[in-house]
């Protein structure tokens, strides 16, 4: 870390992302603006049935239509891939069907691909789509996950002879003992709404085989480049060093562009197929039916208080819908696990017991979504909690300051199982109290409340799992990489050109990977161009996922950097005729490590590294290049914490609520570039607020898709959203080079939480509660008992 | 989400823009500002064989006032309207209206005509329509016709324009005094379409409602006058008492209306409350 501090010139810095100014400058390069010659188009015929039996497939007059070159069913595509299933070994008994890329003789979710068109344009695509003739089957549609698991529930796939698959049970200490002993118990039944991360770049990819040396390049809108070579290359039988994936300039990912999709894997067969490159770009209709939905749960909790206020144990049981398969490679498991894992985790809890049963369904597949399970967990303790403080006339604030974790009761080995080394609790407690001037606040909603505006104020703390080490998928036999890699190299005019294996959305990774980088090799960082998202030439490594680019990702960084400025240093040391501990690199240029004089540029060195090695003595190599990997050993996760604060209105004729105000005071450790850090977190917050208030997919009893559209799945708008303050509080990680923890996710991890706190907090006086997520209008009007 | 193919037509003068209409009937649907209709067909909701151009026809754009009628030619941008100082001053329960129609860039392509002719039931404009008197100025190869507002919309996304129609202008009648407007909606978010909202005019005279029009849109499958309620505010005073015997019937004139936004008993609760925010003002003035 030392020579950070030393030159410290970028890391630290709110430095503007390089990125920006040429997506701002309309230059940004994505997948659907790639086009490669005697390209084709592809677009899907979708199940419209939730559940149905494909009796029979007419494509010929599809096939007949102009522009069309090929139509092929899920049944040909099916024969040129081996299945997976999203099955993650960690999770004992957990059981999945296997996938194929689309519906073979039985469509299980409305838009489920069916059959695919190929045409010289994707308009002539569709319009051959509509001539495609299914005979169908309707079959009975398992839809809500507590019918699911019910015994003459329809099983969905013959093969498992169920629809749960999954049912675990996390215990600590004795929570039926604690439960009858306990003064007061608050209980809850929380009903989450799905959700998806809307992408302003829809799902895209663009496949491109080449027969005569079995080479496939895909360009694809995804977080996680290196995992799609492997999946490719094993799935499709091709080796892996004959696939390649680009991942371009990718706008919004949000997990959502995190696993395999079958209409991406189909493009791959196509390409395959008519050895022609194959594009196929999701449309928006598309993207509601298909991409990676999130959050679909049910949780009845129970708590546990003493008079006093203190908190004794908990009870969580939770039915979480994850739709009509596991997602791939990662496993639907996720969100569930964290229900289960680390809800109340911020509390010393003496007792503990969460079920989870993950149940399939027809409807679209659940995954990863930004901040995975959290806001479930969080929602369902925090608003408990803050149920219990009304019920004992304590003040929020004071129940959780009286809770938390005791400072001293680090490193705490958490009622879900996993080690928290150092959190911040109490700190960010402390911190937005004063952030928000509570006081204050409370004071204007006294106020208020007697001129019949009723202004909420919640409060939510956060634990949060980010930075997942190889324990987790590794062990769980998933083919995702814990490690991460950075190349670096010195360029003939001095400069540094780095590849990441991390990969950038929109969130400014690279620009903090190139902080870095600079600050290790020693040079200004606008000397430091950061490219990433190809597998040809970046490093091996994960991606984006779990907030660890940053922080894990720029751990290989620091390595990298270090190691090219140690063999710099080398060679500069050999034709200075210094030891190179005698020397130093700064703002570009070596220098004495005493006086700090300039003895010669990074241009020089490379100039003699790369075309006067005569004046090298013999036997001294230049290494100019040098690749460095980092992998978080010992660690499950990287524990992070924080809290949200939320002041709201809420206007109980109308049951509309006005978001006035939301505070974060979050603890990522070191940060990087503050900047990036509050966007990231504000991001965040908008997506947990549109949780709270706007964003919900619905189906239909039978399990129909009603929410299609941008007008019916309702994001949050800059005029809704309220300003966002920010503190910080950073607590270093401990054993790594920059202390830097996850950051990415923690925005929407307490955010939904937060506000459902102020809603309750302002309607407290007309003895209204909610539960549900999202809080419209009409939910509020029903809390308030003005509509039945 | 592409259009299905059809064949475009850009006539340059109503009386092409007619013969097309006249000629494919059915077949055919008008372009005016597109933020409807292209969605709609990118969407394959409607696949029409032509496409009518009119954004490049002379004159059916401009606000003009002529006497006491003002004018709104049907291509008219929103944002036109929205900063008209001849609609600012002569209607300003339209300027205010406007302020709620979109967002900014729809308002910049989006035209008063062809609002109008969509006729979705959650729309500012045809209540306020109702609530002015307006006339709509109709158009086709047969000649023009005037229809008043009320007989124009006839249920969701559905008027009384013949396929081979033009809505070509819109009259405001003006230069009453008297008349204050009242307006307000709710919605999810600025710019969405209105669970339900209203759009009201009342003529005060001698701290009386002599005369009023009181339309709620978001409530059904078009804007919806309710005449009930405004006979009932224009009674015998006390005012407090007629406006709370006009709310509490107010549910039983309006339709049952329920979508994926709201149910009916929603609807009709916020209608219910909606009226009481648009009547406070005046009762503190009235007897
Ligand atoms: C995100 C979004 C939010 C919106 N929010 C609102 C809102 O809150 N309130 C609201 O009122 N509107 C809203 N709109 C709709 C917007 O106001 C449109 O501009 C309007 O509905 C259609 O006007 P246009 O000129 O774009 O018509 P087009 O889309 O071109 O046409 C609409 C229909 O009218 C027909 N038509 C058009 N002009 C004529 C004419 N002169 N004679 C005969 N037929 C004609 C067309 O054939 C078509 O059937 C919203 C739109 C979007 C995309």
């Amino acid at each position: 870390m030392s020579e950070a501090r030393d030159s410290g010139a970028a890391i630290g810095r709110s430095v503007p992302r390089p990125r920006a100014d040429r997506l701002l400058a309309g230059q940004g390069r994505f997948t659907d603006d790639i086009s490669l010659p005697r390209m084709v188009h592809a677009a899907f015929l979708r199940s419209p049935h939730p559940h149905a039996r494909i009796r029979s497939i007419d494509v010929a007059a599809a096939a007949q239509a102009p522009g069309v070159v090929r139509v092929v069913t899920g049944a040909e595509i099916a024969a040129q891939c081996k299945p997976y299933a999203g099955l993650h070994q960690l999770f004992s008994g957990m059981r999945v069907p296997d996938q194929v890329p689309m519906a073979v003789d039985v469509a299980r979710w409305q838009g489920e691909p069916v059959a695919v068109v190929v045409a010289v344009s994707r308009a002539q695509a569709e319009d051959a789509v509509e001539l495609i003739a299914v005979d169908w089957e309707p079959l009975a549609s398992v839809v809500d996950p507590r019918a699911g698991a019910a015994p003459d529930a329809p099983v969905i796939h013959a093969a498992l002879g169920t629809n749960v698959a999954y049912d675990g049970t996390v215990a600590h200490g004795d929570i039926d003992a604690t439960l009858t002993a306990a003064a007061i118990i608050v209980e809850g039944d929380f009903t989450f709404g799905r959700h998806t991360g809307v992408c302003l770049e829809t799902r895209s990819i663009l496949a491109d085989y080449r027969a005569s040396d079995e080479t496939l390049t895909v360009y694809e809108s995804h977080q996680c480049p290196a995992q799609q070579q492997d999946i490719f290359a094993r799935l499709l039988g091709l080796a892996d060093n004959k696939v390649r994936v680009v991942c371009p300039d990718v706008g919004g990912a949000f997990g959502i562009k995190q696993q395999l999709y079958g209409d991406e894997l189909a493009v791959c067969i196509l390409s395959r197929l008519l050895r022609r490159p194959v594009k196929f770009v999701a449309d928006r209709l598309e993207s509601f039916t298909s991409d990676i939905h999130a959050r679909e749960h049910r949780v009845k909790a129970r708590l546990a208080v003493s008079a006093d206020g203190r908190l004794l144990g908990l009870d969580v049981d939770d039915w979480f819908g994850i739709g009509a398969y596991s997602q791939y490679p990662r496993s639907s498991i996720g969100e569930g696990s964290h229900v289960l894992r680390i809800t109340g985790a911020a509390y010393d809890l003496a007792a503990y017991r969460a079920r989870m049963r993950m149940v399939l369904q027809n409807k679209n597949m659940v995954g990863h979504y930004r901040s995975v399970g959290h806001p479930i967990a969080i929602a369902v303790a925090e608003t408990l909690i803050d149920d219990a403080a009304r019920k004992l006339g304590i003040d929020p604030v004071e129940i959780r300051r009286r809770n938390y974790i005791a400072e001293a009761g680090y490193p705490h080995a958490s009622h879900g199982g996993f080690v928290f080394e150092q959190l911040s609790l109490h700190a960010c407690l402390d911190k937005i109290v004063a952030l928000m001037d509570l006081p204050r606040l409370r004071r204007e909603q006294d106020e208020s409340r007697r001129k019949g505006v009723y202004l909420g104020i919640g409060l939510a703390s956060f634990v949060e799992l980010t930075g997942t080490g190889p324990d987790y998928y590794g062990k769980g036999e998933v083919r995702v990489s814990a490690q991460d890699g950075c190349m670096v190299k010195l360029e003939p005019s001095g400069k540094i050109r780095c590849f990441s294996s991390v990969t950038d959305q929109g969130q400014g990774v690279d620009t903090a990977i190139g902080q870095i980088v600079a600050d290790m090799v020693g040079v200004p960082f606008d000397d430091v161009a950061v490219f990433s998202g190809d597998t040809e030439v970046s490093p091996y490594g994960g991606g984006a996922w779990a907030s660890r680019g940053a922080s894990m990702g720029g751990e290989a960084a620091v390595r990298a950097g270090r190691a090219l400025r140690e063999n710099i240093l080398a060679v500069a040391g050999c034709v200075l005729q210094a030891r190179p501990d005698e020397l130093a690199i700064e703002q570009g240029a070596v220098v004495n490590a005493g006086d700090r004089r300039i003895r010669m540029t990074l241009a020089e060195v490379a100039r003699i590294g790369y075309f006067r090695q005569d004046l090298l003595p013999a036997g001294m190599q230049p290494e100019l290049s040098v690749v460095r990997h980092y992998v978080p050993h010992g660690r499950t996760f990287v524990a992070t914490n924080g809290i949200q604060g939320s002041l709201v209105e809420v206007d109980p004729d109308t049951g509309f609520i006005r978001l006035l105000r939301h505070f974060v005071v979050h603890d990522g450790g070191t940060m990087i570039n503050p900047m990036l850090v509050e966007e990231q977190i504000r991001g965040g917050v908008v997506q947990g607020l549109g949780a709270a208030l706007y964003e919900e997919i619905n189906y239909g009893t039978d399990g129909e898709l009603t929410t299609g559209t941008m007008a019916d799945y309702l994001v949050p708008m800059a005029f809704e959203m309220p300003d966002i303050d920010i503190g910080h509080v950073s607590v270093p990680l401990s054993g790594s080079e920059l202390g830097a923890k996850g950051v990415g996710e923690a925005g929407t991890a307490g955010a939904s939480a937060a506000v459902i706190n102020a809603v309750n907090d302002a309607l407290a006086p007309f003895d209204a509660h909610l539960t549900q997520l999202p809080m419209s209008p009409e939910r509020v009007l029903r809390a308030l008992r003005k509509i039945a | 989400m592409k259009a299905p193919a059809f064949h475009y037509e850009r006539p340059s003068s109503r009386a092409e823009a007619f013969a097309l209409l006249a000629q494919h009937g059915d077949e055919a649907r008008v372009l005016a500002g597109g933020q409807s209709l292209m969605p709609i067909l990118n969407m394959r909701l409607a696949s029409p064989a032509v496409l009518v151009d009119i954004n490049a026809i002379d004159n059916l754009a401009g606000i003009s006032v002529a006497g006491d009628v003002l004018t709104v030619g049907a291509m008219t941008r929103h944002y036109q309207v929205a900063e008209s100082a001849e609609i600012a001053r002569h209607l300003p329960l339209i300027a205010e209206a406007m302020r709620h129609v979109a967002h900014a860039a729809i308002r910049n392509r989006g035209t008063f005509g062809g609002n109008l002719a969509m006729a979705d039931p959650a729309s500012e404009m045809p209540a306020c329509c109702i609530a002015l008197d307006a006339v709509m100025v109709i158009e086709s190869a047969k000649g023009p016709r005037k229809l008043a507002a009320e007989q124009f919309f006839r249920g969701i996304f559905e008027t009384a324009l013949e396929p081979d129609e033009l809505l070509v202008a819109v009259e405001f009648p003006i230069g009453q005094p008297g008349w204050r407007h009242g307006f307000m909606e709710f919605a999810r978010r600025q710019g969405d379409y209105a669970i339900v909202g209203s759009a009201a005019r009342f003529l005060v005279k001698q701290r009386r409602v002599a005369d009023c029009r009181l339309v709620f849109f978001g409530v059904g499958d078009r804007p919806i006058r309710v005449q009930a309620a405004e006979r009932t505010l224009c009674g015998p005073p006390p005012f407090a008492e007629a406006a709370a015997t006009a709310s509490a019937a107010l549910a039983a004139e309006l339709p049952e209306f329920a979508d994926s936004l709201a149910t009916a008993e929603m609807r009709h609760h916020l209608a219910r409350v909606l009226f009481g925010r648009i009547i406070t003002p005046f009762t503190a003035d009235l007897d």
